[in-house]
């Protein structure tokens, strides 16, 4: 494969900016501690390393990072897994989330508005004008098997999307290249994100009650919503683990992603486990656009999209075909996307996040997390 | 990049040199049979048939077609009745029809630079227009702008400083990022458009360089631009002769105006359309046809395949940083919303539309694009909604599949009407994956540009290929790639 062999053309370049990456971080490091401890150091021009910053201060920032992370570290298990073993940049990830962020918001607020507004304002999430969200009252404290049953919703919705997607149209072309899907991936996402705005609108609205969902325990202010997402990603990620470790279809799933070809020859059912992994990454792509909402209360057609480039950020960062590598690239950048408004303004910390995809993909494009594939 | 990853892998006459050349445009049975047998195929060699395919006649007869489609939808709406108020009407929509395209048809004639010849899988596109076009408003935009601030040099420096700047974003980007495989590509240039953009969205990062350097992109709200240089032809002298007569004949001042622009970017096209139809058909060309075909192979054969990559993807940059300038250039002020990703994908449309790899496709897919799927719809969405009187349309889905079930589809039809730019989105992206899935070479697709610099079909007697239906190849460009490197590689019959 020419790849390879151009790939290994550029090694001897690759360690010099790698110890420069290394040293800004241990830079940023020293700096936050010396910011930590309030210790400024005067530089040139007015700068200065170091300076103040209360601890709690920090450790908003980091447990923003750790809940915006997850999210993308469970919508990247999904696309990681597609990545690995259908060979392709599924572009249509991102609409995935907003697929199962609509459709579970929609089940969310029909039971626990169930008799204050019409069914269909209900179940399309609050697209015409009627009661507010706190007046629907989908929060939960207010409402938790709402919510609850919201996440099982986004899960099977999305799965029923997901599936019927791959049958009309990736299992048709499952001979073709990487780039050809990856176009009719772009096709799928422009569809289907059009879609959710023709059926739900392209308002952006509120959904989430807020009363009384932050509260202290034990003397920490907590975002009930955020600990939710917390709990739920945890548990998520748990189960998958278990789920590729122990269980036949998970060996089968690493199998194929390591080498296809063997995997055949073996005898694993391969399209078996292609539909197994469309199942497991939609359920978890819609869950975590569920969650993603819960945490920002509010909803628009476009909000997978956007988190699309900072999820594959999260997958390339972690290795793809990692499920690992994935959620831990979504933890870094999701800290990187938080923390890195320590030194520079909201204007840039997106594009901190995409910088870093950037240069992780030219000087170690196996990953973060390279050696570990697919467990 | 391996053969498995290039996109034409629809079928192709085979590499051993048995150049095809009757093939395609002039469509023997033999060269379709591996596609799908479609209405669609049929259509397309019946046009090639009756225009013996040459490239100008089919981009004038699809220009034609749409023209004449656009010119009855107006027709339509007026009643049919020809005042000069459905005269301006038809000129002002044929005039924005052909702006878009020929805006289309440079960024797609630049990608089509970079995938189609070279299989480099960029869908940045959108960053480096906004390069160029940010760059153009920098130098060229006046001192005292409402919004940002530029340097007020004459308006030729600012286009050509636009094209260098975005050609040097394309160098830096390439330098490292060629050596990626497809999709990582992909990927990077996507995070690129993205930084580029949030980059020109700071307004902190223009308030700073508007104090030390004296400009700035004025963030969010924007860039004035300078005024289009067309303009001031009809401030006196022969122009506002012109424009008298023509106001005087009833036609509306700003349609006069906008035409004089719009020819210019046509002339851009055609500029931009002769210099790649050049690269293409120069030995550099055929590099860039092998590195695409098989890079392996152009590597084997001694071609320092990266520089050719890198000095590729410059002038495929510039000339996507020409394109935005000449598009969103032209309003007289910009802002980074006009440099969303979307803006990528409609290039890319264009180009898989007309077929990548073929200069010619590409203005044909610009055409195209602009006129079914980025105009059209919303026309005939306008022109049915008023023909019908269906009513105030529902607020909501619900309410409009509500009265479905009660058999009464004028709501749904209304709310379809009313939200018809969504529904138009969700077609461009049915159109994409049905293209991909059955014709992934595009409408003038099977039609491979010459590689080889002598014409491999009129080959003397004994080496002429058994395939070779009775038609004369005449100057046909058909003689394919990989032909070509069968020929180079010392395939069959080249000695």
């Amino acid at each position: 494969m020419g790849a390879t062999k151009l790939l290994d053309r550029g090694r001897g370049s690759r360690s010099l900016p790698l110890l420069l990456a290394w040293l800004v971080g241990i830079l940023l490091v020293l700096d936050i501690g010396a910011r930590l401890a309030g210790v400024e150091i005067p530089l040139a021009a007015g700068r200065t390393f170091g300076g103040s910053m209360s601890v709690a201060q920090f450790g908003g920032l980091v447990w923003n990072g750790v809940i915006v992370g997850l999210i993308f570290g469970l919508a990247g298990i999904g696309l990681s897994m597609t990545y690995s073993i259908l060979n392709f940049a599924n572009f249509s990830h991102g609409d995935l989330i907003t697929t199962g962020a609509f459709t579970g918001w929609g089940a969310a607020l029909l039971v626990s508005g169930w008799g204050l507004a019409e069914a269909g304002t209900l179940l399309l999430v609050r697209a015409a004008s009627g009661p507010s969200p706190n007046e629907i009252g989908a929060s939960i404290i207010q409402a938790p098997l709402a919510i609850a049953i919201g996440v099982v919703v986004a899960a099977v919705a999305t799965v029923l999307v997901t599936v019927a997607i791959d049958r009309v149209v990736y299992r048709p072309m499952r001979d073709r290249g990487g780039i050809a899907l990856l176009i009719a991936s772009i096709g799928v996402a422009l569809g289907l994100r059009y879609v959710v705005q023709f059926v739900f609108g392209s308002r952006s609205r509120g959904v989430t009650a807020t009363d009384g969902v932050r509260t202290t325990i034990a003397g920490v202010s907590v975002n009930l919503h955020e600990l939710t997402l917390f709990v739920v990603a945890l548990v998520l990620m748990g189960g998958m683990h278990l789920l590729l470790q122990r269980t036949k279809l998970g060996t089968a799933m690493r199998a194929m992603a390591d080498n296809k070809d063997l995997a055949l020859v073996t005898g694993i059912p391969t399209e078996r486990v292609v539909t197994a992994t469309w199942i497991l990454g939609g359920a978890l792509a819609g869950v975590a656009g569920y969650l993603y909402v819960l945490e920002r209360g509010t909803i628009e057609f476009n909000i997978g999209w956007f988190l699309l480039l900072f999820i594959f950020a999260a997958v390339i960062l972690g290795g793809i075909g990692s499920i690992y590598g994935a959620i831990a690239g979504g933890l870094v950048i999701g800290l990187v996307h938080e923390v890195s408004l320590v030194w520079i303004s909201g204007d840039f910390n997106a594009a901190a996040a995409f910088l870093i995809m950037v240069i992780v993909l030219l000087y170690r494009p196996e990953g973060l997390f390279s050696g570990v594939t697919t467990a | 990049m391996s053969g498995e990853d290039r996109i034409r892998d629809g079928p192709r006459p085979d590499g051993g040199g048995s150049a095809d050349s009757s093939g395609s445009v002039g469509g023997d049975a033999d060269d379709v049979s591996a596609g799908p047998e479609s209405v669609a195929d049929v259509l397309r060699e019946a046009i090639a048939r009756a225009f013996g395919g040459h490239d100008l006649a089919i981009v004038l007869a699809t220009l034609a077609s749409i023209y004449g489609l656009f010119t009855l939808f107006v027709l339509v709406a007026n009643d049919f009745e020809l005042t000069t108020n459905t005269i301006n009407a038809i000129a002002s929509t044929l005039r924005l029809l052909t702006f878009f395209a020929a805006s289309y048809a440079v960024l797609a004639l630049a990608l089509n630079l970079h995938w189609g010849y070279t299989g480099l899988f960029n869908i940045g596109v959108a960053g480096f227009m906004a390069v160029g076009v940010y760059t153009m408003g920098l130098l060229s935009t006046p001192p005292d702008a409402t919004s940002g601030m530029g340097l007020g040099l004459p308006l030729p420096v600012g286009v050509l400083g636009g094209m260098i700047a975005a050609g040097l974003v394309g160098l830096i980007a390439a330098l490292p990022a060629l050596r990626l495989e497809a999709d990582y590509l992909a990927i990077v240039t996507l995070g690129l458009s993205e930084i580029i953009r949030l980059t020109m969205n700071s307004s902190q990062l223009s308030s700073w360089t508007v104090s030390t350097f004296g400009f700035g992109t004025g963030g969010g709200s924007g860039l004035n631009l300078p005024a289009r240089p067309t303009d001031a032809l009809f401030d006196g002298g022969a122009g506002e002769a012109l424009l008298t007569v023509l106001t005087g004949a009833g036609i509306r001042r700003s349609i006069v105006v906008d035409a004089a622009y719009t020819l210019v970017v046509v002339a851009f096209v055609v500029g931009v359309y002769w210099l790649l139809s050049r690269v293409g058909a120069s030995p550099f060309g055929r590099v860039l046809k092998a590195i695409r075909d098989d890079e392996l192979v152009a590597q084997s054969l001694g071609k320092d395949t990266r520089l050719f990559k890198i000095k590729v993807f410059i002038v495929g940059c510039a000339l996507m940083g020409l394109g935005g300038i000449l598009w969103q250039g032209s309003y007289g002020y910009v802002n980074p919303n006009s440099f969303r990703p979307i803006v990528t994908f409609y290039v890319f449309v264009a180009v898989i539309i007309g077929g990548s790899g073929s200069n010619t496709g590409s203005i044909v897919g610009a055409i195209l694009f602009v006129g079914l799927l980025f105009e059209g719809p919303r026309q005939f969405g306008g022109i049915v909604q008023n023909a019908m009187d269906l009513g105030s349309a529902p607020a909501t889905f619900a309410g409009a599949v509500g009265p479905l079930f009660g058999l009464d589809p004028i709501p749904f039809l209304a709310y379809a009407l009313e939200n018809i730019s969504a529904l138009q989105f969700v077609l461009l992206g049915v159109v994409l994956i049905v293209i991909m899935q059955r014709r992934p070479e595009g409408v003038l697709g099977h039609r491979t540009e010459t590689a080889a610099a002598i014409d491999l079909g009129v080959r003397p007697e004994g080496n002429a290929p058994a395939a070779r239906s009775g038609e004369e190849p005449t100057s046909r460009p058909d003689t394919t790639a990989a032909a070509d490197h069968g020929g180079e590689t010392g395939g069959d019959g080249d000695e």
